[in-house]
């Protein structure tokens, strides 16, 4: 089964859709850089005030992210500024998104593929 | 169907570089070539300046710091220098598995080639500099061994370095008295220098840790010029990607390109040795034996909480570099079981000059490190990341020989490969 790509999706429970964004492109290896998270609700309004925690790794390894990628700044508008992020070799990466909007908590997960 | 034009495609670019003379055992597919560009040295980056360091990339600097480097009075016992485990003969390593000065250390000196690059030092990365990294031997008990009040005497009392410092920094603090500046004064845990620095007022303390960091930045800055020259799996590429993937001349042997084949390919190898230095600069626990250490050494996992408590980090006072400049720091992981036992991963440049291997030194030869990585034995603390590679003897003797490609001269002036000639210093 192929991996789905996607940088926009809902989230596990479907209570946001979810996008991300890097500031680098393509996305180099061993280079720390910023992202940019995008929360929706499903009808399309943005979630402004919510806590995001960020987690991920190589599925096929056992190891997590090199580093310890936070949100560090709420841009409005349900953006948010995602610093931190590094990645330390080519191949499957997922990016675990947590969000915390207060009367709704739910997960999203994207996959990437590094080159 | 647009798998099938693809393949087409994909096909097409084969047969096209098949036709030629080269031996089809040379040619590379498209997304080979791009991964062989990455490791190529001419894919290094201009080194980046070290905003930690003012004086990093500072002429004078660099050349106080390599007198510095090769002067056996920074030691407790006027015996030990940096280049006494950093051997530029033995491209700055010292040739056996773990590191002796004052005493015997518990791990294996790494090479300092390249390593401007890299965001951190020591095999558990517990420093984030090259700076904050030459001051822990200085006052480690088996490595240098001495005192920072010591060694700023020494630079006050010796005419020409205090030139050379002062020319770099600015007017230097008179630490002569002895009263004020006994010459074994150090805050280092479980030894006698750490009374005579508690009884020092707080200003002379920070006078003298001041003079000890800037012998620190002013060796960075001779280690800053310390690059790998070009290696035969350079030219290679060179040639590789100047005449259309048909090198016109055997830079490499047969045995050597399936070597690199195994190595980009089936072996997996670039996941962690990938880039121009053939290192992420990360950690891993690849399962590593472990020789008699007690307490277990728990590699990373110890090194990340000592490099956010180091009062040498980039967000430290005596740092040059902005908040915003530390971002290794900032977002440093410091939690999670991939820490346990993962040392960082070594260049693999001049690997076949630079044995023994691994973080104790623990295996002598290449054919000994390739045979742990065939078998990838289950991790004797935390969780190993490597899998077996399962090769036979014919291809670990490729993988080997393309290894030894990776040798190479230093690229840096051959005035720096030596000690100084002091009567010629300012």
């Amino acid at each position: 089964m192929e991996l789905d790509l996607s940088t926009t999706r809902p989230s596990s429970f479907k209570k946001f859709i979810v996008s991300v964004t890097s500031s680098l492109t393509p996305i180099a290896i061993n280079k720390i850089h910023s992202w940019e998270i995008r929360v929706k609700t499903p009808d399309g309004r943005p979630v402004n005030d919510a806590t995001i925690t960020i987690n991920g790794g190589m599925p096929m390894h056992q190891h997590g992210m090199p580093t310890a990628p936070r949100v560090t700044k709420n841009l409005g508008q349900g953006r948010y500024l995602l610093e931190g992020m590094k990645f330390s070799m080519t191949g499957w990466w997922e990016l675990i998104v947590q969000i915390d909007a207060g009367s709704f908590q739910d997960n999203v997960t994207f996959n990437l593929m590094l080159r | 169907m647009g798998r099938i034009v693809f393949n087409l495609a994909f096909a097409a670019t084969l047969f096209l570089w098949d036709v030629g003379t080269a031996p089809a055992k040379q040619t590379w597919s498209a997304e080979e070539v791009r991964i062989l560009r990455s490791l190529w040295i001419g894919n290094l980056p201009r080194l980046s300046k070290d905003p930690s360091n003012a004086v990093g990339s500072n002429p004078k600097a660099a050349k106080l710091g390599h007198r510095l480097f090769f002067d056996k009075r920074f030691s407790g016992n006027g015996t030990i220098a940096c280049a006494t485990c950093h051997q530029p003969d033995r491209r700055f390593t010292d040739g056996i598995p773990v590191a002796k000065g004052m005493g015997k250390t518990t791990r294996n000196s790494p090479t300092i080639i390249g390593t401007a690059h890299s965001p951190w030092f020591f095999w558990d990365g517990r420093t984030d500099s090259q700076w904050s990294q030459a001051l822990k031997p200085m006052e480690a008990r088996d490595e240098q061994g001495g005192a920072r009040t010591g060694y700023a005497k020494i630079v006050f009392t010796d005419p020409s370095y205090r030139k050379a410092y002062e020319e770099i920094f600015g007017v230097m603090a008179d630490v002569s008295d002895s009263e004020r500046f006994p010459p074994q004064a150090a805050p280092i845990d479980g030894t006698a220098s750490l009374k005579a620095w508690k009884d020092m007022s707080a200003a002379d303390r920070k006078t003298i840790t001041g003079i000890f960091v800037n012998i620190g930045k002013a060796i960075a800055a001779y280690e800053r010029l310390i690059m790998p020259g070009p290696s035969r799996f350079d030219e290679y590429v060179d040639a590789l990607l100047k005449s259309d993937n048909t090198p016109g001349k055997q830079i490499l042997t047969d045995a050597e390109i399936a070597g690199l084949r195994l190595f980009i390919n089936s072996g997996k190898c670039i996941q962690c040795h990938n880039g121009p230095l053939l290192t992420n600069n990360d950690f891993h626990n690849t399962g590593l034996p472990i020789e008699n250490k007690t307490p277990k050494d728990e590699g990373r996992m110890q090194g990340a909480r000592a490099v956010r408590n180091n009062e040498f980090n980039c967000l430290g006072r005596y740092s040059d570099a902005g908040n915003k400049e530390c971002a290794e720091l900032e977002f440093i992981k410091l939690e999670g079981p991939d820490l346990l036992g993962a040392f960082k991963t070594p260049t693999l440049r001049n690997v076949g000059l630079t044995a023994p291997y691994m973080h104790d030194g623990q295996f002598s030869t290449l054919d000994e490190v390739l045979s742990h990585y065939n078998q990838a034995p289950d991790a004797p603390i935390g969780i190993t990341d490597i899998v077996p590679l399962t090769f036979t003897p014919e291809q670990l003797d490729q993988l080997r020989r393309f290894l030894l490609t990776l040798d190479s001269p230093v690229n840096v002036a051959l005035e720096f490969l030596s000690p100084p000639n002091v009567s010629a210093s300012p």
